[in-house]
């Protein structure tokens, strides 16, 4: 028979056993979060479709269209999907997660588990959503095959699953943050819906990094432009336009710059949820 | 090696309290950073409070230390905010401790955890699945108990359709269904927790007594004495978070019944939260109870009287006063109240300090835990309430009564005269009075 000993403050020596004896737990939480999301067939799915399309075909009006800024030789439409899909996926990670706690604070005053779960699911949810909007950015590639200018290099698509990966961790690092600040902090929610519209404009879904390095480079020095690739979503967007075919070249200062950011960000997001996870019980 | 299902060495829980911030249940980064600003800026001058002096530290468990052999059903009492739940939430790892140790062997759950994690969009196969992993069944698991727990819910017909069609009765009934199926090895239930749905408790407890004859332990949480008696031989006692007696549960609950006639006499209702705010024009400053087993104490047997008296002040001449008490629940349903307004038209009521006393002479609390609030107003404005005044207990520690009650789940029994007619009665009908009085 399982025996179990808990001690004051040595609690932390079971929680990534139990992390894994959990995982059924984590499994059903995400497909009831996902069944829930697409219970209503129709709605659901076309809501994950419909959101970054007519988010990108208004990005491409204003910023191509009006701006007429560059478009790093890709067809626009492409140019601000590719974006627009991890930064979406990003967004709503952020503002799902966040609530995630307190819409199941239900259940974390009843039973235990490892709260992590919860947050966790919440993110997978989001990531159904950018798989199917993905399955959109299919159509749109055969859509503008045609483009003269644009050459899609096959070999670099193989690596999105890396880049994919390096979104997946950026948005559960800072959602884990969020998560835990929203439960301890209640007035921390009307601070999200800001960050992420800050943040769509201050990631360049709608415009190319390129302009901010060259603008910012010539003015104040490269280092000082280099401070834009502090932003997580920024590497993650590059990566992104260069797997479809950007011909700004590979910036791997960037992405460095990029994978260290969202390490921290994974790294003391988990150790903030951590120790606020103590008293979530006693607080929500 | 002893065969204990628990032991628990020194455990202790404690809270920060945070005066400033009563009435408030959240810390809003607002006030953190408006906090901050001020003692950046030396709003703080030399006299002024310590900057923690707004913490104290509430330990609603200390230093328990006690140990449950396996197969054994222990009862636990004491008065709210004993420590009860405390200690059930940490058996159930819902809040860590701070202090000390418990080990726990063999899997530990809880019927407070009926339903939790339902959806209502999902299907009852869905939410089967859900809930019995919530529970921590395994996949496997809850596939070979599917077809019982769907035979034992009686929803066989609704399996494929989303539980916000269900009738409230299907629902719980589902919900306890896949709790039942759980088999744990150490049982634990909160009557308190799980109050309000008189069947559900009535499934509950039979549950309880399956689980302790099947040999498994089982740890039970309730303010009925008489359950408690009937289901546990043996009993924990908690006061003020503290273990005070364990053993055997009758010389337990005897010691609890002395006990609780002793306790405090007077409640300072100025520093108790308003449950809203009011107008300054009177205030409820002090709050006595008169008639209890003991005088000034929150105990009173079951059918005694019960009487009270508040103390109020008046700043302002108050046209058309309405005093009242409400009575409710501990899960927060009111139960009842009695104003002025309906009694007796109270005359202005002139600047000065008032006394009040209220008294409910022919009242039938049953057994069990009930918070009383009382208000001020006038007809048309609220002048000063307060939710949670008191919370009172209703004891039967009267054994010619236990055995009556131990069926009765209704907080209250009311006066009622049953007349019965028919064949063979004589001719003056047969009247009988069933009330609680004749019982004290």
């Amino acid at each position: 028979m399982q025996e179990l000993t808990i001690e004051a403050g040595k609690t932390e020596r079971h929680y990534w056993a139990d992390i894994w004896r959990y995982r059924e737990l984590f499994f059903f939480l995400s497909w009831r979060d996902i069944l829930v999301r697409y219970k209503q067939t129709v709605i659901g799915v076309l809501w994950a479709v419909l959101k970054p399309v007519l988010t990108t075909i208004m990005f491409v009006v204003v910023f191509t269209k009006l701006a007429k800024m560059s478009t790093e030789d890709m067809p626009p439409i492409i140019f601000v999907y590719v974006a627009m899909l991890p930064w979406q996926f990003f967004s709503s990670a952020l503002s799902e997660a966040s609530n995630s706690l307190i819409t199941n604070s239900n259940m974390i005053s009843k039973i235990y588990f490892p709260r992590l779960v919860i947050p966790a699911s919440a993110v997978i949810v989001c990531f159904m959503d950018f798989l199917i909007s993905a399955a959109i950015l299919g159509v749109l590639l055969i859509w503008c095959h045609a483009d003269p200018k644009w050459h899609l290099p096959a070999w670099r698509i193989v690596l999105l699953p890396a880049f994919t990966l390096l979104a997946f961790l950026a948005s559960f690092g800072i959602s884990l943050w969020l998560a835990a600040l929203n439960v301890k902090y209640r007035d921390f929610r009307y601070i999200i819906p800001f960050i992420v519209q800050f943040g769509l404009y201050a990631s360049p879904v709608g415009y190319s990094s390129s302009v901010v390095s060259e603008k910012v480079g010539l003015k104040y020095g490269p280092h000082i432009a280099q401070l834009y690739d502090l932003n997580p979503m920024v590497g993650v967007i590059n990566c992104f336009r260069w797997a479809f075919g950007s011909t700004v070249p590979f910036d791997t200062a960037s992405v460095v710059i990029s994978v260290t950011v969202t390490l921290l960000l994974i790294i003391s997001g988990i150790k903030y949820f951590r120790a606020t996870e103590k008293a979530f019980a006693d607080i929500i | 090696m002893s065969d204990y299902a628990i032991k628990v060495e020194g455990l202790g829980k404690n809270y920060l309290l945070r005066h400033q911030a009563q009435g408030r249940r959240y810390i809003a980064l607002r006030d953190v950073l408006a906090d901050k600003a001020k003692r950046l800026f030396g709003r703080r001058s030399p006299i002024s409070e310590p900057r923690n002096a707004k913490l104290e530290i509430f330990w609603a468990l200390k230093d328990v230390s006690f140990e449950i052999k396996s197969g054994d059903a222990v009862g636990i009492i004491g008065r709210n905010g004993a420590g009860k739940s405390t200690l059930l939430k940490l058996l159930s790892r819902i809040i860590e401790p701070t202090t000390g140790r418990m080990r726990i062997r063999g899997r530990l759950a809880s019927l407070l955890e009926v339903g939790t994690g339902f959806h209502p969009e999902l299907t009852g196969r869905e939410n089967i699945f859900l809930n019995g992993a919530i529970l921590g069944m395994h996949r496997a698991e809850i596939k070979r108990k599917f077809d019982e727990i769907v035979a034992f819910a009686e929803v066989e017909k609704f399996l494929d359709t989303p539980v916000k069609r269900y009738s409230s009765g299907m629902y719980m009934r589902l919900a306890f269904a896949v709790a039942a199926h759980l088999e744990p090895e150490i049982l634990v239930v909160d009557e308190v927790l799980a109050m309000g749905d008189a069947a559900f408790q009535k499934k509950c407890l039979g549950k309880m007594q399956d689980v302790s004859q099947g040999g498994r332990t089982v740890l039970f949480v309730s303010h009925n004495m008489e359950a408690i008696t009937r289901l546990c031989p043996r009993c924990l006692y908690l006061v003020n978070g503290s273990l005070k007696l364990e053993g055997d549960t009758r010389a337990v609950i005897k010691a609890y019944s002395e006990h609780a006639k002793q306790t405090t006499a007077e409640i300072d209702l100025t520093s108790l939260r308003r449950s809203f705010e009011g107008t300054d024009e009177a205030r409820l400053l002090r709050l006595r109870s008169l008639r209890s087993e003991a005088a000034g104490s929150w105990c009173f047997d079951y059918g005694t009287p019960l009487e009270f008296e508040i103390e109020f002040s008046v700043s302002r001449p108050i046209q058309d006063p309405e005093i009242g008490y409400q009575l409710f629940s501990t899960t927060g349903v009111q139960l009842a109240s009695t104003s002025t307004a309906q009694a007796l038209p109270l005359p202005a009521l002139q600047p000065g300090r008032h006394q009040m006393r209220i008294a409910l002479p022919d009242f039938f609390l049953n057994p069990g835990t009930y918070i009383l609030g009382f208000s001020v107003s006038t007809s048309n404005r609220n002048i000063d309430n307060i939710g949670e005044a008191a919370q009172i207990e209703i004891i039967a520690s009267k054994g010619s009564i236990e055995k009556k009650l131990h069926r009765i789940w209704a907080p209250l029994t009311p006066r009622a005269v049953f007349e019965m007619t028919g064949p063979g009665d004589a001719a003056d009908a047969f009247v009988g009075e069933e009330r609680g009085r004749q019982a004290a």
